[in-house]
């Protein structure tokens, strides 16, 4: 095999094996620090190893074997160098689940459960999923969200410690659980795909493709695990919709591109259909009566938008319909202005106008509000209101796409 | 497995009748499945006095070593398997106490 062959082969063992390593050791040796350290080291012998050996016939396999040896060495050096025999901690796991849920009994899964458990803060969670389970380093982790390395190594290795001294279980949790602790992986894995989708930063590129490919890489992850959940795919169509427009959404000299004004045949087409494919499964659910939630209520908003030819063509009465569901699940100020977006769209920008300005008590502080505020007052002709509203918007984003965007069209206004 | 669950107030013996009534049948709940080890309220912070005996040569303070708005009115030592559980028995403690609950472990 050539050396970029090699090369290739360990890139792709990393991104496909690298989970069911930590997660396999993890369960093993009951101990993360110790299942990601064995990992890591596997990783280094195979980057030594394989260009000269060749690449072994299972490369997940080899690299389990090679990571279990190497934690067993680190217990023994550590069992003579503190002379006694360590005791064994092992994770506290249920007996097997009476009523296994098919792909459900994985590993990675557990893995998973674990490193978003809501014990665990938010940042906590974020860091030790795309470490240990997304196998991102940690100078990476750091720049993606812009901390010191020397932060997020001591946020991951607390996190680590918690889960440790506080015994946070390594398994899934139970059908009674299930729900509210995937929605909380969800919101992990939302949370990583927006930060890249909408970078904050003066210095920052618009779209972080590192974040938003990882997202999906690891949706998918959990879809594969989690083959009949309504929500992951509804997450994961979501996202595969919205980045199917990343091209689009930003021009060459790196302005955000408005819905109206993309250029949709630029609008990634197999993304798109894969998108639509999982919409529509979640259709067929919800006809037989599974309440959609709210990642599948948003998926169907963005099919909505991807299946028109243009703004005119939208069916904005399906979009303010899938609102109105959302706005039953979720009465947040946020899903308000988005309905009232829609509702624009339909009914003209007064009737918009007039929604979006009962929400100024909750929103007076985000910059969505006020942007949205001035392009349907520039729509009204109400030409220094708009550009106030403009100012406002423009102080408060922290996209540097958006910026360019908004700043364009207040100066537009004449 | 033993975590702590400290009851977090900020007034003094302000329990009501029905949350006292409330704990016992929590209280009783624990006994039953196992997951009792101890329980019990504190008087408020002003009647506690601290000791520095580190040089030998004991210190008496009055009042509490910290002054904070709120402070631990009680507590439960519960066995629990993991956290899972114990998050568990302690949101039931919350709500039967009618107070924010901390959890942790012990060593």
């Amino acid at each position: 095999m050539s050396a970029s062959g090699v090369q290739e082969a360990i890139i792709r063992a990393h991104r496909e094996e690298w989970a069911r390593v930590v997660a396999a050791l993890g369960r093993r040796f009951g101990d993360l620090d110790l299942a990601e350290d064995a990992a890591a080291e596997a990783f280094g012998t195979a980057v030594e190893r394989w260009p000269a050996d060749g690449v072994p016939p299972n490369p997940g396999g080899w690299l389990t074997t090679t990571a279990t040896r190497k934690a067993i060495d680190r217990i023994r050096r550590e069992q003579k160098r503190d002379g006694k025999q360590k005791e064994a901690q092992m994770w506290y796991t249920d007996p097997p689940d009476p009523e296994p849920l098919g792909a459900i009994d994985d590993d990675r899964l557990r893995l998973i459960f674990t490193c978003c458990h809501p014990a665990l803060s938010m940042e906590t969670r974020v860091a030790l999923t795309l470490r240990l389970v997304g196998g991102l380093t940690v100078p990476e982790i750091a720049r993606a969200f812009f901390v010191q390395e020397a932060t997020l190594g001591q946020r991951i290795t607390r996190g680590k410690a918690k889960i440790s001294a506080a015994r946070i279980p390594y398994r899934v949790p139970s059908v009674d659980d299930l729900p509210a602790r995937v929605s909380g992986v969800l919101a992990v894995l939302f949370l990583v795909f927006n930060e890249g989708y909408l970078a904050t930063g003066p210095d920052t590129e618009p779209i972080r493709r590192d974040l938003t490919d990882e997202a999906i890489r690891l949706t998918r992850m959990v879809r594969a695990l989690l083959p009949d959940d309504g929500e992951v795919a509804g997450l994961l169509a979501l996202m595969l919709l919205t980045e199917a427009r990343r091209t689009a959404r930003v021009s060459a000299n790196g302005e955000l591109v408005r819905l109206d004004e993309q250029d949709r045949r630029a609008w990634d087409a197999t993304l798109v259909a894969e998108g639509h494919q999982l919409v529509r499964e979640r259709l067929v659910a919800a006809a037989s009566g599974v309440a959609p939630g709210r990642y599948q209520i948003l998926a169907a908003v963005n099919a909505v938008h991807t299946s028109a030819r243009d703004m005119r063509d939208t069916d904005w009465s399906q979009i303010v319909a899938l609102y109105d569901q959302l706005v039953r699940l979720d009465p947040s100020p946020i899903v308000a202005l988005n309905r009232a977006v829609a509702v624009a769209e339909l009914d003209g920008p007064e009737v918009g106008l007039a929604t979006v300005d009962g929400l100024e008590d909750a929103l007076a502080g985000y910059h969505a509000y006020h942007a949205t505020r001035a392009d349907l007052l520039r729509r009204l002709g109400r030409t220094q209101q708009s550009r106030d509203a403009y100012d406002k918007a423009i102080e408060l984003a922290g996209n540097t796409a958006e910026t360019a965007y908004l700043t364009r069209r207040r100066d537009q206004m004449t | 497995m033993q975590y702590l669950v400290s009851v977090i107030d900020d007034r003094t013996n302000s329990a009501t009748p029905d949350e006292m009534a409330a704990i016992d049948t929590f209280n009783d709940g624990l006994v039953a499945e196992g997951h009792w080890v101890f329980a019990g309220g504190l008087a408020s912070p002003s009647t506690a006095t601290v000791i520095d005996n580190r040089n030998g040569a004991a210190m008496v303070t009055d009042g509490p070593f910290l002054e904070t708005k709120e402070h631990l009115s009680g507590f439960w030592i519960m066995e629990a398997p993991d956290l899972d559980v114990a998050l568990k028995l302690a949101a039931e403690g919350s709500k039967a106490c009618n107070r924010r609950v901390e959890v942790r472990p012990f060593l």
